[in-house]
């Protein structure tokens, strides 16, 4: 299976859904 | 008149180095993964070592020493701003968003920090030719210290945001 940071892309998109985890676990937390 | 050597000016000064270095280290990280790894495959095969013998040594030296940079000067602002251990543990009982937020960043930041000095670094040595490894070995470190700078791209974006919006939390 290819690895999804084999795409700059995909690693793109994921750092965006990454940036949507931190920003609900600062709102949940703070 | 502006005092130069008020505690505001150093606390300022610092906040100036840090981003300083860490435009330093991202802006080398970005021209890695935006250009740098696309772009090699497409040249021909005997132009290759200008890239890869010349122009990659360098760019990882004031790669790796950005990001040094970038923490040392980035702990000493945090020390100074008086947040450094509500930060480390993310604010956590403090209920307060800036030090959550200032907390996630300086995490994402330092797991990025030891990407570069104790993966990316020590593989790319053997891909540069700095330590001797078999052709085997230098084909899998270049594989490791490639998908670790990506990881580092991916984990840039939310770095970014918490670092930035530090002023709106």
């Amino acid at each position: 299976m290819k690895n999804p940071l084999d795409s700059l892309g995909q690693t793109i998109t994921l750092g965006f859904v990454l940036t949507i985890v931190v920003i609900l676990l600062i709102h949940a937390i703070a | 008149m502006v005092e130069l050597v008020s505690f505001d000016w150093w606390l300022f000064c610092m906040r100036w180095l840090h981003i300083l270095c860490g435009v330093m280290w991202i802006g080398h990280l970005w021209y890695f993964n935006f250009t740098q790894t696309p772009t090699v495959p497409k040249i021909p095969a005997e132009l290759r070592p200008a890239v890869t013998k010349f122009i990659l040594p360098e760019a990882l030296f004031w790669f790796r020493w950005g990001a040094m940079g970038t923490i040392i000067f980035g702990l000493i602002l945090a020390y100074m701003n008086g947040y450094l251990g509500s930060a480390i543990k993310l604010g956590i009982g403090d209920h307060s968003a800036h030090n959550t937020t200032i907390g996630f960043g300086m995490w994402l930041g330092t797991i990025m920090w030891f990407n570069v000095w104790f993966i990316i670094w020590p593989n790319q040595k053997k891909n540069i030719g700095l330590v001797q490894a078999t052709p085997d070995e230098v084909k899998k470190a270049a594989r490791l210290a490639g998908l670790t700078s990506r990881v580092n791209t991916l984990l840039s974006i939310p770095m970014f945001y918490c670092m930035a919006g530090v002023h709106f939390y």
